[in-house]
């Protein structure tokens, strides 16, 4: 491998120690060095949403970075979310509000929601719709994913 | 698909990267948020050979008001940017415009320093700065430089940068209280690239008149550009209906804009004189309830 360098990055809370060559994308390595696929790869620059990981508290495209940029950080992607076996609560609304179909966008649309949550846990409708716009979904036309959001932030209020 | 090979280099200091810069020359790009470049790295459409990550690079990133003047780092990401309060209250046009851009997840990485560079005529950041008369801080081998927006605005994306300096700091007016403003963009979907945007900054006096007005308009031109013309048939008048009709006439005058798939180049200027007369009314607005 041509400049390999040492990365150590910690991931849903496990650290991993990698080699990797500088133009291995952030969400490329998660997938194919860590072997998570549940983050997944669509438009490759930025549009889709699809690899929208947590990046040190923040939602960034994992296609929009390169791998060694991650040395040192900490990620949480979707496989994060479920704990002993029992889903976040904002899975179980998404399986209950039919927040999804052909479930390509879901990991973006989850990881959105979970930082979304966390910043504003009792959202209106129009917030929620402009926190997932920016994560393309061609199946539900939106109305469940919505629904599901808020559904998910009422159940993390209690 | 997969950006070409390059070499990667995460410099620490602002020497450090243009000694970079030098010894690469045209081969090296700059990575800052890489909002634009890694689409690009990852279309090919950019193959740099060397790629200079200012990430590591220290002092970079901060928003700090000085004098009339807000200084923000080049590295500050455009989120930051968006919360500061600094910002919010002392120069708010400057938040709007950047919550127009892309979605949360490309503003928690992009910054203000690349979008400048990228030089976008149709970007928030180049549109806004333009309206603000900001400045441009360049470091190189031979010291630093401030460039106005229209020294540093070449054409599509091309800035005056020289392939050995970076941009280390912009700095903005501090709008004072009562000035009115307005960001305005047509875009087909919210996070799109403007179809047009427009940036606009009125002052009044205390009979009404127009004391200050920058008009400032993006995506129908090679760069961001200034309705010099419009601007000056509002100053010193009171500011009602017919003359922000002329405004707007005189502001899609001045545009050279270009058909493509979002939209015609007729449509863009037609939209320009809508949108600057709307922005103007806006602004006044704004100007007249003190805020």
């Amino acid at each position: 491998m041509a400049d390999g360098r040492r990365i150590k990055v910690k991931v849903n809370g496990v650290l991993y120690e990698r080699e990797v060559e500088p133009r291995r994308l952030l969400v490329d390595f998660l997938r194919e060095d860590l072997e998570l696929l549940g983050t997944h790869i669509g438009c490759e620059h930025g549009i889709c949403g699809a690899c929208t990981v947590i990046f040190n508290g923040q939602p960034v495209r994992s296609c929009l970075m390169f791998a060694v940029q991650a040395d040192g950080a900490e990620i949480m992607t979707v496989e994060g979310l479920a704990r002993d076996g029992k889903l976040h609560p904002i899975q179980e609304a998404f399986q209950e509000n039919h927040g999804l179909q052909c479930g390509f966008c879901t990991p973006g649309m989850l990881m959105t929601a979970y930082h979304f949550l966390q910043e504003n846990p009792d959202p209106t409708e129009e917030e929620v719709r402009v926190a997932v716009a920016g994560v393309l979904c061609r199946c539900t036309g939106y109305k469940q994913v919505v629904d599901s959001v808020m559904a998910a932030a009422a159940k993390m209020r209690g | 698909m997969k950006p070409s090979v390059f070499k990667y280099f995460d410099p620490t200091s602002v020497d450090e990267a243009i000694g970079l810069l030098q010894r690469y020359g045209e081969d090296a790009k700059i990575l800052a948020g890489g909002q634009s470049l890694v689409p690009m790295m990852n279309f090919r459409v950019a193959r740099p050979k060397v790629l200079v990550d200012i990430n590591k690079v220290q002092g970079l990133s901060y928003i700090r008001e000085e004098g009339e003047e807000i200084a923000i780092g080049a590295l500050t990401r455009e989120r930051e940017v968006e919360r500061s309060t600094l910002v919010r209250e002392k120069c708010p046009i400057l938040s709007e415009a950047v919550s127009h851009i892309g979605h949360l997840p490309v503003r928690t990485r992009g910054t203000i320093g690349g979008s400048l560079v990228h030089a976008d005529p149709s970007a928030e950041i180049p549109t806004v700065i333009c309206a603000l008369g900001g400045s441009m801080k360049a470091v190189g081998p031979s010291g630093e430089r401030s460039l106005g927006p229209e020294e540093f605005f070449l054409t599509y994306l091309t800035s005056a940068l020289g392939p050995d300096e970076i941009l280390t700091e912009v700095r903005v007016p501090v709008l004072p209280p009562g000035t009115g403003w307005s960001f305005l963009e047509l875009s087909r979907r919210h996070g799109d690239f403007a179809i047009v945007a427009v940036a606009s900054i009125v002052g009044l006096d205390g009979d009404g008149r127009c004391n200050r007005a920058a008009i400032a308009l993006g995506g129908v031109a090679p760069t961001p550009i200034r309705a010099r013309e419009a601007e000056e048939a509002l100053l010193g008048r009171a500011l009602e209906g017919a003359l922000l009709e002329e405004a707007g006439r005189l502001a899609a005058e001045a545009t050279e804009p270009e058909s493509d798939y979002h939209a015609s180049a007729d449509y863009r200027r037609d939209m320009a004189r809508v949108f600057v007369r709307r922005g103007l009314e806006e602004a006044i607005e704004r100007a007249k309830g003190g805020r």
